[in-house]
């Protein structure tokens, strides 16, 4: 077990070198560079200055050197001063944005997976009948309708028509329930979907069968017996669903003018601010590979057949 | 390859896609949607001759107005014809929706059909990159590439197929891996057919199901890609509309001009749900065991 994760946490380094790499090089690879007066927020330069400017960011050094001195400083949690924000340090921004997008992640993670669970299990016990088609409707909208979409029609229906909450912000917690839902609405599509697959074919398993047969009621027939089963496989889901969280939180965050990291990527982005990009690439991976490595552990824990 | 056999694989061949077509054709979702999204391909191509205006014709006496009888969706904040460019938004979707898919599977498929079909150290190496590719968000490295290659059809091509080819490429090598030891492949081998006639002629068209399945799904996949980029602004150049764009734009001004955003949103919606039912009912009939 402790090997496990210490060999998980090892393959970490090459993942997250490879990472680096590639988007390093994409940055580089393609034309336009941050002293480029077309890039957002940067001026019409002298050839002069952007040749100092160059040399005070180290852009003048050969790339291999440029990528050796990220890498030895960003292991030291050392991103350097953001090219757009000029004033303040990366690390500076993502410990102000970051935790907002972790929080409004994990607020729509937990409605997800309480929404999707039940949803999927209302639905399997009514099979084919009028709770079913709902769940599913639900699930498949959530999971189709791309969430800025989605976010739009909520707007309407939830600001305009019946003004219960605001369009945007981030002051009190009456802002966060639309961008919550916005950005659960399809992750819960697929925990439900999943859930429903699952269930129905637990359901249907001898053990079920079994207890029904010894005369237990439904409610600890499905709770205990069933959905203790029938978990296992939807636990595998989370980890790609923390991506999804984790990229559709820039969409949610535009609209609602939510301050959190995904608003900081976009903008930082199109304005080629290089140290930018590699920390939150790198954020984003660390995370992902970190909660990839918790749901396996967790499936393991839960499901006794599997040793690592 | 004796008359007989062939005409033998012909007809099994064809039965399958029957089979399948039989059951496409009596599952009423995927035929709703499969009608949708013909409509959509007519209006794509009849662009040109259905709409109205110009796309970008302004009217700078109309500003932002809500629909009415000139302008049956209203105007945008240029005063353009918001149902034009609506239609024109069509052509865009489903340029890219079709376009970006056709460089998926040309360049997924090969690499995963190779990958498998010749398996040692060459499989190695690409499946381990195939891995890297795969633990990138995949959202991520597209805006990535976008923004750095800058907006345009042509680069949201380039960028989707750049970062979409990685599922189609490991599940055609799954399959090709699969079948390589079935013994229909053995017989093949055994009269003499050899490398690529062999992936060609026996093997790739035993693995399409799964190809045609994923090209399905990949299709609406492309066009959320396309809307989700147009929308934080580094998918489709102005002036050229796409709705994702539109919807960006749109829902600044939500709170005073909400039509801006409202009409695109619901295109959006219709077409991604109808491509869901219909990719979900290909599936269940070109593989009924998936349900």
């Amino acid at each position: 077990m402790f090997q496990y994760i210490v060999s998980r946490l090892l393959w970490l380094v090459p993942t997250l070198l490879a990472m680096a790499l590639v988007t390093f090089l994409v940055m580089h690879a393609t034309p336009g560079s941050p002293l480029d007066p077309v890039a957002e927020g940067a001026n019409p330069l002298s050839p002069e200055a952007q040749k100092n400017l160059a040399a005070h960011y180290g852009l003048d050094k050969p790339l291999w050197q440029q990528f050796v001195i990220f890498v030895s400083k960003a292991a030291r949690g050392d991103f350097g001063f953001s090219f757009v924000y000029k004033t303040r340090t990366v690390a500076e921004i993502l410990r102000e944005t970051f935790p907002v997008s972790l929080f409004l992640g994990s607020m729509a993670l937990v409605l997800a997976v309480a929404g999707g669970l039940s949803l999927g299990i209302l639905a399997a016990i009514h099979q084919n009948r009028g709770w079913d088609y709902v769940s599913v409707s639900l699930a498949t909208v959530g999971v189709a309708v791309p969430n800025f979409v989605l976010a739009v029609f909520l707007i309407i229906l939830f600001s305009f028509a019946i003004p219960l909450f605001p369009t945007g912000g981030w002051d009190s917690p009456r802002d966060w329930v639309l961008p919550t839902v916005t950005l659960a609405l399809a992750p819960m599509g697929i925990i439900a979907r999943f859930t429903r697959a699952s269930m129905l074919e637990v359901i249907r398993a001898d053990y079920t069968l079994t207890a029904r047969a010894k005369g237990l009621a439904e409610a600890p027939v499905i709770f205990k017996h069933a959905l203790k089963n029938a978990l296992i496989p939807v636990v595998t889901l989370l980890g790609p669903l923390f991506a999804a969280v984790g990229t559709g939180s820039f969409f949610v965050e535009t609209i609602f003018r939510v301050p959190g990291m995904g608003r900081f990527f976009v903008l930082s982005m199109t304005g080629r601010d290089y140290p930018m990009i590699m920390a939150v690439v790198l954020t984003y991976g660390v995370f992902l590979a970190v909660m990839n490595l918790v749901v396996d552990l967790t499936y393991g824990a839960l499901d006794p057949r599997i040793r690592y | 390859m004796p008359p007989i056999a062939r005409a033998a694989a012909a007809t099994r061949g064809t039965s399958l896609w029957r089979d399948g077509l039989r059951r496409l054709l009596r599952n009423r979702l995927a035929m709703a949607g499969g009608v949708v999204i013909v409509l959509l391909c007519l209006i794509a191509i009849f662009a040109d001759v259905l709409m109205p205006l110009p796309y970008t014709k302004p009217n700078f006496e109309r500003l932002n107005e809500p629909p009415s009888r000139s302008y049956p969706l209203g105007t945008d904040a240029l005063g353009r014809d918001l149902l034009s460019r609506m239609i024109y938004g069509a052509r865009i979707s489903m340029l890219v929706g079709l376009g970006a898919q056709l460089l998926v599977v040309a360049i997924g498929v090969p690499i995963g059909a190779i990958s498998g079909y010749l398996g040692g150290r060459t499989d190695v190496i690409l499946t381990r990159f195939i891995d890297v590719m795969y633990a990138f968000p995949r959202l991520l490295f597209v805006i990535l590439v976008m923004s750095m290659l800058g907006a345009g059809l042509l680069n949201i091509f380039i960028a989707i197929g750049l970062t979409g080819w990685v599922g189609i490429a490991r599940q055609t090598r799954a399959q090709v891996l699969a079948l390589k030891g079935k013994e229909f492949v053995d017989a093949a081998r055994g009269l003499g057919v050899r490398g690529g006639r062999l992936l060609l002629r026996h093997i790739l068209p035993n693995a399409l199901t799964p190809i045609v399945v994923s090209v399905t799904f990949g299709i609406p996949e492309a066009i959320f890609t396309e809307a989700a980029l147009s929308f934080i602004g580094v998918g489709i150049n102005p002036p050229t509309p796409s709705w994702g764009q539109m919807v960006g734009e749109g829902q600044q001004f939500i709170r005073s001009y909400w039509h801006l955003c409202v009409f695109p949103a619901i295109a959006i919606a219709i077409t991604m749900l109808s491509f869901t039912f219909f990719g979900d009912g290909v599936r269940d009939a070109l593989d009924p065991k998936m349900k």
